[in-house]
């Protein structure tokens, strides 16, 4: 219980954060992301502040096997550089230009009960689920890779 | 490149960023998982559903910023400027492309970064120029 209230605590500072940043108006975003017209570089400080306090912590994590709390630490994710990274990325910052909204602030102006808001965040989760789907379209229409990939 | 010097708010960037940093490196520290906005969302979705519990209480801590800071001074909705058509179709691309991209600003952008990982920095790079040349083409071309 007490693992859910510091959870819960965490996800409070992360919106409050991203309020006071800026990142939850989609026109300061794209104020930022609109290099050729009138350029707001103020989010390239959020990104800058954000790093320079996890840094500290994710080097420590990395030299822990279990948390500060006693649970165990997600693994490092793959290295790969590979399609599907930058392709997915590339997809979502289209998605990021059109709107100005990214998946922090969706949840965020979620909470905020508005219906443009929820329209995106339905389609947020939408997009999650059409991904996690996707492999087992391509499964059931190639059945050839499906031998191959043992699966 | 002329700067929006009217809107140009650096202190206010680096305050809340480093609140989001606080967030996302005590989530890795204390609770031993990665604060990536699109994973934590992605966790909860079918058919891959795990450990939703702290999934939920991030995502509800998250949800409840707006009406915590209205305690102080209500928060503005946002503003689209764009139809609902266009809102649902970027919505879809940021839940897609974040997932087969493995993250987005926040799973790549701050956690990825601060582990100094070269794939997140790769991913980075990309969302934020594919981005940046959508904009680019919505005002600047056909806009």
């Amino acid at each position: 219980m007490t693992r859910l209230a510091i959870t819960f605590a965490l996800g409070l500072i992360f919106g409050c954060g991203l309020y006071l940043s800026g990142m939850t108006d989609p026109q300061k975003v794209l104020g930022f992301l609109d290099v050729a017209g009138l350029w707001d570089p103020s989010l390239a400080f959020v990104m800058g502040g954000a790093i320079l306090v996890a840094l500290p912590a994710f080097r420590l994590a990395a030299k822990r096997r279990t948390s500060l709390l006693g649970y165990a630490i997600s693994p490092p994710p793959s290295r790969k550089i590979d399609a599907a990274l930058i392709v997915g990325s590339s997809v979502f910052g289209i998605g990021w230009g059109l709107s100005g909204v990214c998946p922090g602030p969706a949840v965020f102006n979620l909470g905020l009960l508005d219906g443009e808001a929820t329209v995106f965040f339905a389609a947020l989760i939408a997009g999650l689920a059409l991904e996690r789907l996707l492999p087992l379209f391509l499964l059931a229409a190639s059945p050839a890779e499906v031998e191959q990939d043992g699966r | 490149m002329q700067i929006d010097w009217a809107h140009f708010s650096p202190l206010a960037g680096l305050a809340g960023g480093a609140m989001i940093g606080l967030s996302a490196g005590s989530t890795i520290l204390l609770i031993g998982r990665v604060a990536g906005i699109s994973g934590v969302l992605a966790g909860l979705v079918p058919p891959r559903r795990k450990d939703a519990d702290w999934r939920v209480a991030f995502l509800l801590g998250l949800f409840a910023a707006p009406a915590v800071i209205g305690v102080f001074r209500a928060p503005a909705p946002p503003v689209f400027d764009i139809g609902f058509g266009t809102i649902a179709l970027a919505g879809l691309l940021v839940g897609f492309g974040s997932r087969l991209g493995a993250g987005c600003t926040s799973g790549h952008g701050v956690c990825g970064l601060s582990r100094l990982s070269l794939r997140s920095l790769a991913a980075t790079l990309a969302f934020m120029a594919s981005a940046m040349a959508t904009v680019f083409l919505v005002r600047h071309v056909f806009g």
